[in-house]
Parts: C-alpha cells; structure tokens; sequence
C-alpha cells in the first residue's frame, strides 16, 4: 500500500479545511434564505431558487469558467480587487472557496428548505404569541424541531465540496497547499502513471465518504424515532 | 446530541479549529511545465535541489495552451517551460513576462504501443482495420497534438484516421490512455516514450520533415522576475549537467 507522502497530506489538509469552511459558512448562509424561501410564495422566490440550483444542473466546468474570467485580474471582480491593492481571486484557496460555497449552494439550502416547510407555521406562532423573540425561536423551537434537515444540509455540502473537481481545476490550477485538493491530486498521480498513489488515496476517499453518510444516516434516523 | 444543542461549545471549538491551521509559509518558486517534461524536469528539480537545498520548488505540469491562458488569468507561476515557444511569445507580446523567451531543447513524436510493436509501425499502417483507436494530445492547445495531426497530414492518412482518434487533454494524458490499452495506439512525446515503464515497449520515431519542428522554449513570468530562485533556476537548465539529463530523456540540444 503507497505510503502518503507530504504532497498527499498537504492535499489532505487543503481538502479538509475547504469542505469545513464551505459547509460553516454555507449553514451561516443557507439558513436565512431557506426560511424565506419556504415562508411564501410570491414569483420572487421561484426566479431565487432556480438560481440557487442552477449548479445541479449546469456542468462544474461552465461554473469553472465564469469564476475564472470574473475573479481573474481581467474580471470585474478581480479588478475591483486590484483596485483597492488585493490580490485577485483565482489560483487561491479564497478563490476555490467562494467556488465551493456557490457549487454547494443547492445542497445546504434545498435540505432546509424542505425541513422549515415541514414545521408547518403552528410552533413558531405559538412561540411568538407566548412572548419568544426571533433569535430565541430559532434556538429553542425551529432548530430542535428541524435539527435533521441541518444534519443533511451539512453533511451534503461537506461530502459534495470533497467531491469538487471540473471548478477547483478550472479555477484553481492545481497549485500544492493553495488549490491541490486530494480529486485533482489522484487525477494528477492517474495522468503520471502513478497508479499504487492514485489507487491509495481513491480507496482513502470512498471508505471516508461511505463512513461518514453512514454515520449520518444513522444520526437522522436517531433524530427521527426521538421528535415525536 | 450534544454538540448541537449547545451552540456556545459548538463555536468554540469551530474557532479553534479554524485558528489551527496551516498558516502561509513563505512562498515557493512555482515552476509551470509541459506535461511532456514530466520526468525529465522531476530529475532536473532534485539535481538543483542537491545543490540548493534551501529552495522551495514546486513544478505543476498540463498542456502549454492551458498553462498560458491561465498566466494570462494570473496563475503564480514564476517559470513557464512551454513545449512549443510561441506560448511563451504570446505572453511577452502581452508584457507579462520578464525575460525573452528562449529554446530549451527540440522535442520529437513517435508512435507507441502497450499492445502491438510499434516499431514496426509506421504513419501509413495506422489506416489499417487493425487498428482501432489512436490517441493524440489534444491538437488545439497541446503542440505535441498539433505536429502529430501535422505528421498525419502530410502523409495523407488524417483525413483517414478522423474517426479513430481520441484526445488527451495534455501528452501525458495521452501516454496514459496509451499505456492503459484504452487506446492501441499512441502519438506520444519521445521524452516520455523514454520513461522506465513505458520504455519496455519500442517506440516508431517519426520523421521530424514531416511537421513543424517542436521548438520548446521556457521563459520567467512578470511575477517570477522579483525572485533571484526563478532566475537562478533558468541560469542553471543552461549547465552541461541539466543537458546531460534532457538528452538521456531524447531531447535535442540546440547549439
């Protein structure tokens, strides 16, 4: 078995803070815009939420490309930034992130969505009529009686992020430490012919993605049989 | 479960784990490299590093048409080893490098195969209902795609070939769609027909009067020309030691 060297665990560690802040700052996100994506009805929120999905649908390397033309220095974001003396965007882990962030949109926001619609409007009318401010609602009603659907919400960002490979590539070049994530590294090691590493780290990948959507089924189901 | 229901310890350990990693180190002198250098260059790198070991190179391979758009879109790259030298023109015609571009060695194709011997073949045979796919480099952005079309068509059998063709999406994609049997035949670099496990098989060395000569030419980006590593580097692929290397690899020294 192909023993990891310090590029794989370099790869390890870009990939692993990636998914962590993706999936944190997606819930952070997420959580506003679902609620109010499943309070109402009004045409706004249809023209929202297909926004929201297009990642699902559109190929990772359409999303890739924009990115790279908008965050590069020619770009209008990049520009802005070198205009205020920052760095631009592309080739950096900030860059991949807010990729990541856009990529898993569609995986954060449409579990949650889902869960605020099931809880229906009775608990939360009822917490405000008993005196409840809004952060306290959330805290004490909506997130217990919804914890499932962040369970889900968090656990498809974090295992969807780990699986980015068509944007990272295109946006981020595959620089060791910054962008290198494990995809683009076994893609790397296959194109080499070094299959012993490409084998390693594939099998690494599959057996932690299988561990961790078993854990978290588990987990929802515990959830379920425990809300009343 | 404890860690949602108490938001408070949840944040903290979140800062904690957020402010425990991996900090920036001072950064690495980034070599961007055409994929068909990919051992050669490996062998380069750790020669220059037994002399400076103090150096922090990191080399990323692909094809010389992607490696230039995304310098174009401001990669870090410091050096660019391109496999065709109009690459690195068109980014000093774009001002975005320091020095001239110049020729590093001349590169030559051959057909390869994991499955037949190739050196029996010839540009003629890969007409022949025996074969059913060849794998080239992507001819838009790759050059060693581009001379193996040339090749092809000067000896009349492109437009023949058409539907058996598959793309790499760099030379050494190619070499491994090769070498995987995906593909029974292959138009490959030479420097990789080189390499230890690919050399097991003969290689078909193709008339280089067939197609434009594969002048590869390298040049050190706007970015590397503040680092003294990236000129240093591009002063030592000029030494006998460095020629030494890319000619026991198949490259052709220009004098």
């Amino acid at each position: 078995m192909y023993a990891l060297g310090p590029a794989e665990w370099q790869a390890i560690d870009v990939t692993l803070r990636l998914c962590l802040y993706t999936t944190i700052i997606l819930l952070v996100l997420a959580t506003p815009l679902a609620w109010w994506l499943a309070k109402g009805r009004s045409r706004g929120r249809n023209v929202v939420q297909a926004i929201v999905s297009l990642p699902l649908v559109l190929p990772p390397t359409v999303l890739g490309f924009y990115l790279l033309v908008a965050m590069g220095p020619r770009g209008i974001v990049g520009n802005m930034l070198e205009g205020l003396g920052l760095d631009h965007l592309a080739f950096s882990f900030e860059g991949i992130l807010i990729a990541s962030i856009l990529y898993s949109m569609p995986f954060a926001v449409q579990p949650l969505t889902e869960a605020f619609s099931n809880l229906g409007r009775r608990p939360v009318e009822v917490a405000s009529s008993l005196g409840a401010g809004a952060l306290d609602r959330f805290r004490t009603v909506i997130f217990p009686l919804t914890r499932s659907g962040f369970v889900v919400a968090a656990t498809l960002t974090f295992a969807h992020t780990m699986g980015e490979f068509g944007v990272i590539l295109m946006l981020g070049g595959s620089i060791p430490g910054e962008t290198r994530v494990l995809s683009v590294l076994i893609y790397d090691h296959a194109e080499a012919m070094n299959y012993e590493a490409a084998h390693s780290l594939s099998l690494m990948l599959l057996i932690f993605a299988f561990t961790t959507l078993f854990v978290v089924y588990s987990l929802t189901r515990h959830f379920q049989i425990v809300r009343v | 479960m404890p860690l949602f229901e108490k938001p408070g310890r949840l944040l903290v350990i979140l800062t904690l784990l957020l402010l425990t990693s991996a900090m920036h180190a001072s950064e690495p002198m980034r070599i961007a490299a055409a994929s068909d250098l990919r051992y050669a260059l490996d062998d380069i790198v750790n020669l220059y590093r037994e002399v400076r070991p103090d150096v922090a190179i990191e080399v990323i391979y692909g094809s010389s048409g992607k490696m230039t758009t995304q310098i174009t879109n401001g990669a870090p790259y410091d050096i660019f080893f391109s496999a065709d030298i109009a690459f690195p023109q068109q980014l000093r015609n774009k001002g975005l490098t320091t020095t001239e571009p110049a020729v590093y060695a001349i590169g030559r194709i051959v057909i390869w195969s994991n499955i037949l011997n190739a050196a029996d073949l010839t540009l003629e045979d890969l007409t022949s209902e025996a074969i059913t796919r060849i794998a080239i480099a992507q001819p838009s952005h790759a050059p060693y795609g581009l001379r193996a079309k040339e090749a092809m068509q000067s000896t009349g059998v492109w437009d023949a070939v058409q539907s058996k063709l598959v793309f790499g999406e760099n030379i050494a994609h190619t070499a491994q769609m090769t070498e995987s049997g995906a593909a029974q035949v292959g138009i490959i670099a030479l420097s990789l027909a080189k390499f230890p496990d690919l050399a097991r098989h003969d290689h078909y060395l193709i008339d280089d009067t067939l197609h434009n000569p594969l002048t590869q030419g390298y040049v050190v980006t706007r970015r590397g020309g503040n680092k003294p590593e990236a000129l240093a580097f591009a002063a030592f692929m000029a030494t006998d030691k460095v020629h030494d290397v890319m000619t026991r690899y198949g490259f052709v020294i220009p004098e």
